[in-house]
């Protein structure tokens, strides 16, 4: 069974081996894009090997199906925090040596120069993304500014788009509800809080249309089907700046987390994909990804200084959901709580929609 | 009188019995229908057949804790009727030790995943419990308790019982809306159920959208088959053009047609027929759902009625005519059941695709439009593959059994597919 699988996948896998030193996994589009140039193009004209970007529309199960079959054709996956995790307690991963981290462009040791759980025991990160929530500055002239905002139906009426899950809209939902940030993830291991997380919910059920692809959001905000919508930062960063337009981000109440590189367990060239992200994940290279979309470099030295956007003029820095006037009532995603429960709540979630 | 001479037995031209040349022939005809049609095969076996197969296997086999719990699933093997109110002491040092071991071995992810199917909530007590299990000291119990009072959850103990045995019928009991619960299996909360209602709603929503293609598709395949060839031609091509197109490309176009800022609000506002307080509704709901799969799934209702009724003679339904039948009587006997294999396989067709439809409602289902497929994904994404297998095999079950119920009904040599 295991070889005939072997052979489907290797079958499968051929046209991503155009005979490439390392093959990177990532989940195309803008994302992909900016890590390709931040981080695939200088690594190899750094060291003269040779790097291929292989797309996928989520990295963590092709990694899973992949080692699992025991033909692993990809050296470097980029995966969520929660997948990070998940893979790496199914020995599915290579483990990371943190040691041997370069340390950051000011000299602090990696150990003090990454935010907290930004490195993990088979993971770097490469970037913090947030779900944040933005409105349409021509509907609201005096928009919203808070959590509780959102959820306001009488002071900014119109309808909402939400990602259609329970991860992000539970934790935005207590926050929104008064819960503070530390308390959130103590207040969804009870089931009076998540029924509370439900009930706030529940009061603008009726006017929320649910989204599942990244793009849908600001496709959803630009036709004019939402005043308000949930969405990954980078996405409306894109539309904002790029297409100018008319959105503005609210920066609170915001859950993020962290992008990882992984390596899956066998790749073929753990040791070029070691020296790989070891590149990618220094300064130099955060700055890179994060000067070609707005996701924040999870390195202190790494914000140090501004951050010029491809454009060359507009500053990074407000953008990022790292800059700290962002973070002052934002909530860091707990992977050790959504694997745990990602399963029970999703069903819940499934469950509460369709009622 | 001369003896009648033996029948000469029948030769080919180079004196060869012909019974045995006639069976080499066949045989070697054979050999050749074989060898065509090995290539497809073996790349059914190979992606359609073998995969299958093993995706049910993993629907009720899964070793994460069995293989890196070996203490405890022994005990557990001598103990069958324990009380997993009350596990002894032995269970407990049993568990202590394989979690030292799990540590270790780094196998606690696994096992506590394997245990959080039923359980949720444990992978994150096995991580804690085996970074501490060598500091442990006995009564096991009580160190155990004092760490997590989790642990001498009965569920707990229910679940890594279950879980002790590689062949399991719990995934299909979780996709049956079972919980673990401290007595054992039992229906899950009201506000927790979800698979059995998606099952009946996914076969619910197929059998409407299966009944207005076809009563959308009559007409057309019929007026396909009847017009005169240069008009027909431009009418198929109509059918055809949107079957060629990409079924992401026609979801996000009904996107852009149906939603409230939508051509179809705008132009019902314009005309006055709508205000624009009252703009319908018709996207990112069950609405928005029928009509994009009705629209993408119709060529295949056309294509098969089109190739059955092209070749109706037309002369059958004037005999029918001439002999006095009512133009009604005259398609409800002589037509319409002359049409009944295409309707049959386009019917097959529409609804067995339907089934499995994922995308589409995924796009425009909004709250209530979610069908089973979208839970199969929601499962792989999270890595609980098991369960997307035993949904995806139910799944199958049900299609199948669907399958045979219409051989038994219309049969299935009377299916004409083109």
């Amino acid at each position: 069974m295991k070889r005939i699988l072997t052979l489907t996948t290797a079958l499968v896998g051929l046209a991503g081996m155009a005979q490439a030193d390392i093959t990177v996994m990532s989940w195309g589009g803008s994302y992909g894009a900016a890590q390709n140039e931040g981080h695939l193009q200088p690594w190899a004209a750094k060291t003269g090997n040779k790097v291929t970007m292989v797309d996928a529309p989520d990295p963590a199960p092709a990694v899973k199906a992949m080692v699992e079959a025991g033909n692993v054709t990809v050296d470097v996956a980029s995966v969520t925090y929660a997948d990070a995790a998940r893979l790496c307690d199914e020995g599915l991963l290579e483990p990371i040596d943190a040691a041997s981290l370069p340390a950051g462009a000011d000299g602090t040791p990696a150990a003090e120069d990454f935010f907290p759980g930004a490195v993990t025991e088979c993971g770097v990160s490469t970037d913090i993304w947030a779900n944040i929530y933005a409105y349409d500055t021509s509907k609201f002239p005096e928009g919203p500014t808070t959590a509780a905002d959102f959820f306001d139906l009488a002071k900014f009426p119109g309808k909402r788009a939400l990602i259609k899950a329970a991860k992000a809209n539970l934790e935005f939902a207590l926050i929104a509800d008064g819960v503070a940030p530390a308390d959130v993830y103590a207040t969804l291991s009870t089931p009076e809080g998540v029924d509370r997380a439900f009930a706030k919910l529940d009061t603008i059920k009726s006017e929320v249309v649910w989204w599942e692809a990244g793009a849908q959001p600001p496709q959803l905000l630009a036709d004019g089907e939402v005043v308000m919508a949930t969405a990954y930062n980078g996405r409306i960063f894109a539309a904002a700046i790029e297409e100018n337009k008319p959105f503005q981000i609210v920066w609170d109440g915001q859950t993020y987390e962290n992008e990882m590189y992984v390596v899956p367990k066998g790749a073929p060239n753990v040791e070029q994909a070691m020296d790989y992200i070891r590149y990618a994940t220094s300064t130099e290279g955060l700055r890179g990804q994060a000067s070609l979309i707005s996701y924040g470099p999870p390195r202190k030295s790494a914000n140090a200084e501004p951050i010029i956007y491809k454009d060359g003029k507009t500053e990074m820095g407000p953008h990022l959901p790292t800059a700290p006037a962002n973070m002052a009532n934002a909530l860091q995603t707990s992977s050790e709580f959504w694997v745990d429960h990602d399963a029970e709540l999703n069903e819940r979630f499934q469950a509460w929609l369709a009622q | 009188m001369a003896e009648a001479a033996p029948p000469p037995t029948l030769t080919t031209a180079d004196g060869r019995p012909l019974k045995a040349a006639l069976l080499a022939a066949q045989s070697r005809a054979k050999r050749r229908a074989f060898l065509l049609v090995l290539p497809l095969l073996f790349f059914v076996l190979l992606t359609f057949l073998i995969p299958i197969g093993y995706m049910l296997k993993r629907s009720f086999e899964h070793d994460g804790f069995a293989a890196s719990a070996p203490a405890v699933v022994a005990w557990f093997e001598a103990n069958p009727g324990f009380d997993p109110a009350n596990p002894p002491e032995e269970a407990y040092a049993a568990l202590v030790q394989d979690l030292a071991r799990m540590q270790e071995e780094k196998t606690t992810g696994i096992a506590g995943t394997r245990i959080n199917y039923s359980v949720p909530g444990t992978i994150s007590l096995f991580k804690k419990g085996a970074r501490e299990a060598k500091g442990l000291t006995a009564p096991f119990r009580e160190s155990l308790v004092a760490l997590d009072a989790t642990w001498a959850k009965p569920a707990l103990w229910r679940g890594m019982a279950s879980a002790s045995n590689v062949y399991t019928a719990e995934f299909y009991k979780v996709a049956s809306d079972l919980k673990l619960t401290d007595d054992g299996w039992a229906r899950g909360e009201d506000n927790e159920r979800i698979y059995l209602y998606l099952f009946a709603k996914t076969f619910f929503v197929s059998g409407l959208i299966t009944v207005i293609c076809l009563l959308l598709a009559f007409p057309v395949a019929h007026l396909l088959a009847t017009l005169p060839m240069a008009k027909s031609s431009l009418l198929m091509i109509m059918v055809l053009l949107p079957f060629w197109t990409s079924l992401l490309v026609r979801t996000t176009a009904w996107i852009a047609l149906l939603q409230e800022q939508g051509i179809v609000n705008d132009i019902l506002v314009g005309l006055g027929l709508i205000t624009e307080d009252g703009r319908l509704t018709m996207m990112y709901n069950m609405t928005g759902t029928i009509v994009a799969m009705t629209h993408v799934l119709l060529p295949f209702m056309v294509l098969p009625l089109y190739s059955v009724m092209k070749v109706i003679p037309p002369s059958y339904a004037r005999a029918a005519r001439s002999l006095g039948a009512t133009s009604w009587t005259t398609f409800r006997r002589v037509y319409l059941p002359q049409t009944l294999p295409g309707i049959a396989a386009g019917s097959l067709l529409v609804f067995i695709l339907a089934v499995g439809y994922y995308i589409t409602p995924a796009l425009v289902g909004g709250a209530d439009g979610a069908l089973i497929s979208n839970m199969i994904a929601a499962n792989m994404k999270n890595s609980n593959w098991s369960l997307a297998a035993a949904v995806a095999g139910m799944l199958l079950v049900a299609i199948l059994a669907l399958y045979w119920l219409y051989d038994q009904l219309i049969g299935i040599d009377r299916l004409k597919l083109g």
